[in-house]
């Protein structure tokens, strides 16, 4: 640990890659808060999966892959959106179905990719350290963009979320702050890629919000604490697996399963010693 | 009935027929509720009941025939209907306490921006105030019993000062004591607002209400003293236990 404290003063990577763990937290931590009290994290899932169809493309045609990315997350979050809203019965099946169709196309673009197939690995799986600084000014961007929508709508997004019948009742145009949502989820998305890769983007954007819903009693509290929690998850995880050059995505989401295994244990215990603390007191 | 409202019907349901794909849920409703009425709406399971409460909201749109509320089509007028849905459609785990649940009925009125305002907090205390649920307002929503929820859901449908007040099944799950305490507080709403209620229990409700309409895919009439044993038994098929009225 003292070993990184030091490396972080000397290598200008490092100060890139915490900022940009930091950066990537605001949003796991905003976003992450309405996909778990919603219960949507299989739609994310999809959203992020099928985001290698645009990296993939992105790269094939020589553009950012950051833009490609940007581009099929919200194409995705919208085409899964519509299948939500649209198609009831059959909607797992067919998210599922968009979840490996983009993963395809990715792959099949990346194949055909002179030169580029060994990025494959970093997109799956990310690489912090790799993070280019220009992309941290991209990065408070988005997040700056994901704090002022949900500022403004905050009223909305939070009865579309708790109460879909009764946003509508209330004249709230529910479809809209829905797919909206959905591209939060998805610029969200595109910032946690950068820090984790997209197959385990999908545990840095629940396990914080998940284990702050454990403790709190409100939204706006969930996504501070959720926020902060990320914030630790992914300094603390780059950090340790500094030392021992450990890959520093998965020791990050390491960290954040194994704080939120012991947590939802904790909760559980806390909840059943206080039902037997009523009990005995009556 | 309060003499300063126009006398047309403030609900007009003329000729709807309604079905799920292949399940005809409703035919031929015809139904004109006055204002300052509180009708409730019997009849069996399935019998429709619900769906008729939700074309009426505009939550359904009906495949025949035309609804009107306040004059106006029902998407329209739903803001100045007040609803308590009989299941809560909201998982009672979000975190999130009675004053900001009650207060989400304060949507569409004000700015669209931003955070509740003050005016809103207000309205919401008012609102739980007057269903005496005040000690409720910093309690998570998943704390509460099927009576407490039943009243702050009551207070979020109050708050956004209705015409019309629309409550489906309000006492399925709560005792007797309470199920009293919410027909109380309803007769009292009564004063200023039309209600029409839903509920399975023919026998308990015309105790309170100034006329039931009686829906088992179609729709009859009646003022509360006309319902005997006949009307029961073409409802419900007979298997219901005749109950006098003491009207």
């Amino acid at each position: 640990m003292s070993e990184f404290l030091t490396a972080l003063g000397d290598y200008a990577f490092l100060q890139t890659a915490l900022l940009a763990g930091l950066l990537a937290s605001v949003g796991c931590g905003v976003i992450g808060t309405f996909v778990v009290v919603k219960r949507i994290a299989f739609m994310a899932g999809g959203i992020a999966h099928s985001v290698l169809g645009g990296m993939g493309a992105a790269l094939y045609f020589g553009l950012d892959p950051f833009a490609g990315a940007l581009v099929a997350a919200i194409l995705s979050a919208l085409l899964i959106g519509a299948v939500r809203l649209a198609w009831k019965t059959q909607e797992d099946t067919m998210i599922g179905a968009l979840w490996a169709i983009g993963m395809a196309i990715g792959v099949l673009f990346i194949a055909k990719t002179p030169g580029y197939a060994s990025d494959l690995m970093s997109f799956l799986f990310g690489n912090i350290l790799l993070v280019p600084t220009r992309e941290l000014w991209l990065m408070a961007g988005l997040d700056l963009v994901l704090i002022l929508t949900v500022a403004l709508f905050y009223r909305q997004f939070l009865a579309v979320t708790f109460d879909e019948e009764f946003a509508r009742l209330r004249g709230v145009p529910v479809t809209f702050f829905y797919l909206l949502l959905l591209c939060l989820v998805a610029v969200t998305v595109v910032l946690l890629i950068q820090v984790v890769g997209l197959i385990l983007v999908i545990a840095l954007l629940t396990l914080p919000a998940a284990i702050a819903g454990h403790y709190v009693r409100s939204l706006g509290v969930m996504m501070l604490v959720a926020t902060l929690l990320g914030g630790l998850f992914t300094s603390l995880g780059l950090a340790l697996s500094f030392g021992p050059d450990l890959p520093a995505g998965p020791t990050m989401i390491l960290l954040a399963g194994g704080v939120y295994l012991a947590s939802a244990l904790l909760s559980h215990r806390l909840a059943r010693h206080r039902a037997l603390r009523r009990v005995t007191a009556a | 009935m309060p003499s300063n409202q126009s006398l047309s019907p403030v609900i007009r349901v003329e000729d709807v027929g309604f079905s799920y794909g292949d399940a005809l849920v409703l035919e031929h409703v015809d139904l004109a509720i006055e204002p300052g009425e509180f009708v409730g709406l019997v009849g069996p399971n399935a019998g429709g009941k619900s769906t008729l409460l939700k074309l009426i909201l505009g939550l359904l749109e009906p495949q025949t025939g035309r609804i009107r509320v306040l004059d106006q089509a029902p998407r329209q007028a739903a803001r100045r209907i007040g609803y308590v849905p009989q299941f809560p459609s909201f998982p009672r785990d979000f975190p999130i306490h009675v004053e900001d649940v009650v207060a989400m009925g304060r949507l569409g009125i004000g700015p669209r921006f931003g955070w509740y305002r003050a005016a809103d907090r207000q309205a919401a205390r008012r609102a739980l105030d007057e269903v005496a649920a005040s000690d409720l307002a910093r309690r998570p929503i998943g704390k509460l019993s099927g009576g407490q929820l039943q009243r702050v859901l009551l207070a979020r449908a109050l708050v956004g000062e209705p015409r019309i007040l629309i409550l489906d099944e309000p006492t399925a799950n709560i005792d007797q004591r309470a199920e009293d305490d919410v027909f109380d507080l309803l007769a009292e709403l009564n004063r200023r607002l039309t209600i029409l209620l839903v509920s399975h229990d023919i026998a308990f409700i015309s105790e309170y209400v100034s006329r039931v309409a009686c829906l088992n895919r179609t729709l009859t009439c009646h003022g509360t003293t006309a319902i005997d044993g006949d009307t029961i038994q073409r409802l419900y098929g007979g298997h219901v236990r005749q109950v006098a009225h003491r009207h």
